[in-house]
């Protein structure tokens, strides 16, 4: 045992002062106590910042004011005056409409797919479980360009005419899949079920991080086992599912460019048409790289609305609102002497230690 | 797989279908581990029934295979009567489908060590989702009667709260709220107070003497020696897979008969 201090402890329980300073808040009493000491100072922030802003302004002149003489005449070396000009042509647009669609359907068919697989593979039934593997197994194991490539081309080489009807035995219906099978949905088929396999290890990842006992909770109040994988171990499971998802929706977006390949003018498509006739290639390129920033961009602030949605009910303090992230960047330079505590919005779950809440 | 001698299946039948729990020569492995070797034991209705004994003993893998959480290996376990698990059919046995499982646990509540709760949903969901989803009700029936057990467990003022801004003792009560909320037959409890800290401990011994005193059939595992003598109505001490003496609280608690009885109390006592 330590020494006895001079004044007896008062023990946990014992009340507070009623005036003690809530920590976070600039002490009022004992001034004399407060801490003004000097800080340590960095010197080599301050010259690496100074090479840094020299570098940017360098890149700044290199890409927006600096020209470059080519052949006989002399122009912008980015050609901004192209980019402007194309940026929002009709045929830029009608390919951004095309990315979009191709990265939402592929997306939500990915989905859709990778739930179904998920569960397949961590079903107690072997041939389900062998059968999502292998289906993983293949998608995963072949680029999406040659997959691309089959859907649209080796598809109707190999099956000419699909009929539909009793396994060898009379056809009901036939398809001509050579007119079935346009770009668009060789592009979809293909980038779906691509998809499908890799969103399948993110649901089973994020399926499997679900506590058993919420399986079991679920089990003992009579609910079906489709029930508790739909009423509580997915909506948990979303949690850890959404984060590489969004990952999953960025990378789709770009990966849609491959469908050009297959000659569906999305986004990439669009801008190589224009530049294959005028010459233009990197003013387009950048159309294209502006387009695909931007929607990204608007993909990145959705996906925090929707981690937000599914945090409700976490321990963990949710994060914060927008605003108050941007105003925290901008106003504190140093998060330390900021007022405000480091999380906890006000509205939600103030974080309770676990024992005495109300 | 099951074992029925013919002789006496017929008188253990008739008290099957007395007793709200009956078990006869009850086995269960997990691979080679063989954690139940025969248990034999009787629940009444309204009989509030506290199993005892070290960890490793059976007592909650037994509670378990009651609403057939754990499959068993050997022996019969009835239910208010009925097959647990099991449709009999003559001499044959068939396996029950997952609806007709979970029809029969939906009859019995059970209240976890962990309490278990769905931490995306409030208080009101958690208990009002079982009676929604599995028996059909309208969400103003639900509502009205998850308000009631909400009050009687004293939590009245915390429907909207999400169970982690709850105390454990908090969640755990309204862990027992979600399993009345189905108005079961029978009630489970696995060990209710082992996570919880030592002063939020009497709050769920509360409402779970009220429940006794309402005449719930209970099964309770429990450390609590306490509660045992003063709500159960019999003590059984479990060890190595088997019910090793049961009786009268006062009985087995203050003046056992077996010598392993005597060391597990000297313990924990």
């Amino acid at each position: 045992m330590p020494k006895a201090p001079p004044e007896p402890d008062p023990g946990p329980l014992a009340p507070r002062e009623p005036n003690a300073v809530p920590p976070g808040t600039v002490a009022s009493k004992d001034q004399e106590h407060v801490i003004k000491a000097v800080p340590v100072r960095h010197p080599g922030q301050w010259v690496a910042a100074a090479v840094l802003v020299l570098l940017g302004a360098m890149l700044v002149h290199s890409v927006v004011f600096s020209s470059v003489k080519r052949g006989t005449t002399v122009e912008g070396r980015f050609q901004w005056n192209v980019v402007g000009q194309y940026l929002f042509s009709p045929p830029i647009l009608r390919g951004v409409v095309v990315t979009i669609e191709l990265t939402v359907i592929a997306m939500a068919a990915g989905i859709a797919i990778g739930v179904v697989l998920a569960v397949m593979r961590l079903s107690s039934s072997t041939l389900l479980s062998s059968t999502s593997w292998v289906y993983i197994w293949f998608f995963r194991g072949t680029p999406v360009l040659v997959q691309l490539f089959f859907w649209y081309v080796g598809i109707s080489y190999l099956f000419p005419n699909l009929s539909l009807g009793v396994p060898f035995g009379p056809a009901l219906v036939h398809l001509n899949v050579n007119a079935l099978v346009t770009p668009f949905v060789a592009a979809v088929v293909g980038l779906s079920l691509n998809e499908g396999a890799y969103m399948a290890e993110i649901v089973r990842a994020g399926i499997l991080s679900v506590d058993e006992g919420q399986v079991e909770a679920a089990q003992s109040i009579g609910m079906r086992r489709i029930q508790s994988l739909r009423l509580i171990v997915l909506p948990q499971a979303m949690r850890l599912i959404i984060p590489p998802t969004g990952n999953e929706v960025i990378s789709m977006l770009k990966t849609s460019s491959l469908a050009s390949v297959v000659t569906v003018a999305e986004l990439f498509f669009a801008a190589q048409t224009i530049s294959n006739r005028t010459y233009q290639i990197v003013p387009l390129l950048i159309v294209a790289s502006i387009w695909y920033l931007f929607i990204t961009s608007i993909l990145t602030i959705g996906q925090y609305f929707v981690e937000r949605h599914y945090a409700r009910g976490s321990a963990r303090p949710k994060p914060p609102r927008l605003w108050e992230k941007l105003a925290r960047n901008l106003f504190s330079v140093h998060p330390l002497r900021s007022g405000s505590p480091p999380f906890g919005d006000g509205t939600g779950a103030a974080p309770v230690s676990p024992s005495g809440a109300r | 797989m099951t074992t029925a001698s013919g002789g006496d299946r017929e008188p253990g039948t008739r008290r099957a279908q007395v007793e709200m729990v009956h078990a006869e020569g009850l086995h269960k492995s997990f691979g080679r581990l063989e954690v139940l070797k025969g248990i034999e034991l009787s629940v009444a209705p309204g009989e509030v029934l506290c199993l005892i004994g070290p960890s490793g003993s059976g007592k909650s893998t037994f509670l378990r295979c009651i609403n057939h959480l754990e499959k068993i290996d050997a022996g019969r376990l009835y239910v208010d009567g009925e097959l647990v698990g099991y449709r009999q059919h003559g001499d044959k046995l068939y396996e029950m489908r997952d609806r007709e499982v979970c029809q029969r646990r939906a009859q019995i509540g059970m209240v976890f060590q962990r309490f278990n709760l769905f931490p995306h949903m409030k208080v009101l969901d958690n208990v009002t989702i079982g009676p929604m989803r599995v028996k059909g009700e309208s969400l103003a029936k639900a509502a009205e009667r998850a308000h009631r057990l909400l009050e009687r467990v004293e939590l009245a003022d915390k429907v909207d709260a999400y169970p982690n801004q709850l105390s454990g003792g908090q969640q755990q009560r309204v862990a027992i709220a979600r399993a009345l909320a189905m108005e079961p037959k029978l009630m489970l409890f696995d060990e209710p107070t082992s996570a919880l800290d030592p002063e939020l401990v009497g709050d769920v011994l509360d409402v779970m003497r009220k429940l006794a005193e309402d005449g719930m059939t209970m099964i309770v595992v429990t450390h609590e020696m306490g509660f045992a003598r003063e709500v159960g109505d019999t003590v059984v001490f479990m060890d190595g897979g088997v019910v090793v003496e049961s009786g009268d609280p006062r009985q087995v608690l203050t003046q056992p008969a077996h010598a392993r009885t005597r060391a597990f109390l000297s313990k924990v006592l």
